[in-house]
């Protein structure tokens, strides 16, 4: 039987239309439970391929025959050989073409609307991690917020799109990925802005983004409206796009909310948290449609794929939107926090420009998933 | 850096995951029980699994040194004869009283017989390693009338090297039951 290969573009589509798959994951226990591929229908099977290296006629009863399997690895090396393996025994199965590698790099655009002028915009679900990032079109220009350093899927986009990008916004300095923002900013002569809060360590030159600061994209009038929201970090911003977006960065999720202490003490940040969600945020629009930098869990997707929702629905859902007593919040965001994101430290000396490490330790640094929340 | 005195060394480097593993497992079976393999990789990943692997198939994974790019796993194929517990030399004492001894700063000899990698990665604190096959040509570093306590990982090749030692001329030699794989007190790594 054939061995196949399956992209990543491919598997997010099954996630997307919550198809069947068995995912047969051969990479280590510890690393399978730490992070996987996730699927709303997808089943799972882990046995590290180490243990298969002398057969896997023990395992052949363990494979379904009618479901789609796809052999998953760190890199694709050793799915290939279990897949061969597999194949040889006679089973059809396909493996992942650069393994969760190359998983926690994809990006999905997703359309999620269009914009008074005609103009458009886009999310970027990076499916594998959980980060979503955004890019504003609109009559021949664009601006992009929170990139990823997977620079070239904007660059490509943006010339597919036939427009120029000319802003480039980080809602806050990350600590769970490494942002594209500043190479994009070289690359297409754009002005790269940053919360000047967050980046007073930064070792290169930046447009101050602050509260009030408005941004035209193309000659008409998409506005990109900055609001001051501390809490995740001291200098975390919204932007409220078009009156009708609203760009929450790490602040406010579908099902949860930021977590305060990836850049100091949760203590300390607590109050600005609980400030920005509880009264900066009320005094916006129900109807604004809240579009955050991250999701956790797949079933904060939408049917197509997207991740959005209005936020006076979160105002009514969201339980870290409703927690009255404020003691009670502070021990929410303080306490039983999830373990930190990989090597986020040396994210954000990355991201300060502090360190230069190459294409392939920044691909170790973002493994895993993103926690960036607190529920 | 020193390098540490192995049976193989195994060049994986430069090789995707699965070969360094595939490579590991095919050296570990022209190796004799007891042998320590030093694995040279520069997949990251190898770390983990040889880890892994060496779990599952009953190996001893002893550590793992970075030099630069390079990662040097030590690993020591599994002996069936240390599973025994019956041992022959007539004075033996525990971990713990060994451990009172070491407290007490009582002036006694740890010599510890495992292979140098073994040693490299966890050891009590002033033990002298002479690993068990170069124990009869390295007498001479000993002191005869010294109080030596002798470990190894399980007791059996300390065992051994007490009979040796006795049978030599030593006087007081005792055996430490279990020795390294039961030990809690403090030890000294390579990896400090």
């Amino acid at each position: 039987m054939a061995v196949n290969k399956m992209t990543s573009k491919e598997v997010t589509q099954k996630v997307f239309n919550k198809e069947k798959l068995f995912v047969f994951d051969v990479r280590n226990e510890s690393d399978f439970q730490d992070w996987k591929i996730e699927g709303d229908n997808f089943q799972y099977m882990n046995i590290p391929y180490f243990e298969l290296l002398d057969g896997v006629e023990e395992i052949l009863d363990k494979i379904p025959t009618k479901m789609e399997v796809l052999v998953v690895c760190a890199k694709e090396g050793s799915s290939i050989m279990v897949a061969e393996m597999l194949s040889y025994a006679g089973l059809d199965v396909a493996y992942l073409e650069g393994g969760m590698k190359a998983w926690s790099e994809h990006l999905e655009p997703v359309k999620v609307g269009d914009l008074k002028d005609g103009g458009e915009l886009y999310q970027f679900v990076r499916i594998g991690k959980g980060c979503l990032s955004y890019m504003v079109l609109s009559n021949g220009e664009a601006a992009l917020i929170d990139s990823t350093r997977m620079t070239d899927v904007y660059l490509d986009f943006a010339a597919e799109k036939n427009v120029k990008i000319t802003h480039v916004f980080d809602t806050h300095l990350h600590a769970d990925h490494i942002s594209g923002g500043r190479t994009i900013a070289e690359k297409t002569g754009a002005t790269y802005w940053l919360p000047p809060k967050d980046a007073t360590e930064v070792t290169f030159e930046y447009q101050a983004l602050e509260g009030g600061n408005d941004v035209k994209i193309g000659d008409t009038s998409i506005n990109i409206h900055s609001l001051y929201s501390p809490g995740h970090t001291i200098g975390s911003t919204s932007f409220v796009v078009d009156e009708k977006f609203l760009l929450s960065g790490d602040i406010l999720f579908i099902d949860s909310i930021g977590r305060p202490d990836l850049a100091g003490l949760a203590e300390d940040w607590v109050g600005d948290l609980r400030e920005t969600l509880y009264n900066r945020y009320r005094e916006l629009s129900d109807e604004l449609v809240v579009l955050p930098a991250h999701f956790m869990i797949i079933d904060e997707l939408n049917e197509d794929g997207s991740v959005s929702e209005k936020l006076g629905i979160l105002f009514a859902k969201n339980h870290g939107l409703n927690i009255e007593d404020e003691s009670e919040f502070r021990k929410m965001v303080t306490e039983n926090l999830p373990p930190q994101p990989n090597a986020y430290q040396e994210i954000r000396e990355t991201n300060m420009g502090k360190i230069n490490p190459d294409q392939e330790q920044q691909r170790e640094m973002e493994i895993g998933p993103n926690r960036c929340a607190v529920r | 850096m020193e390098t540490l005195k192995t049976d193989f060394v195994l060049d994986a480097k430069g090789l995707a995951c699965p070969m360094p593993i595939v490579k590991t497992k095919k050296a570990m079976n022209d190796l004799e029980a007891g042998q320590v393999v030093e694995v040279q990789a520069t997949d990251k990943g190898s770390k983990a699994d040889i880890k892994a692997w060496a779990e599952s198939t009953g190996h001893q994974y002893l550590g793992t040194i970075e030099e630069g790019e390079v990662l040097k796993h030590y690993l020591r194929k599994s002996s069936n004869d240390e599973a025994k517990t019956e041992t022959k030399h007539p004075v033996v004492a525990t971990n713990e009283e060994l451990e009172k001894k070491l407290q007490g700063n009582e002036s006694i000899v740890v010599l510890d017989v495992r292979e140098e990698a073994e040693y490299a990665f966890n050891h009590i604190p002033n033990a002298i390693c002479i690993p068990l096959g170069q124990l009869e040509d390295r007498f001479t570093e000993l002191d005869q009338e010294a109080e030596i306590f002798v470990v190894c990982r399980t007791g059996s090749r300390s065992d051994f090297a007490a009979q040796k030692l006795a049978q030599n001329g030593f006087k007081k030699v005792t055996n430490v039951i279990p020795g390294m794989s039961g030990w809690t007190g403090s030890t000294t790594t390579i990896n400090n």
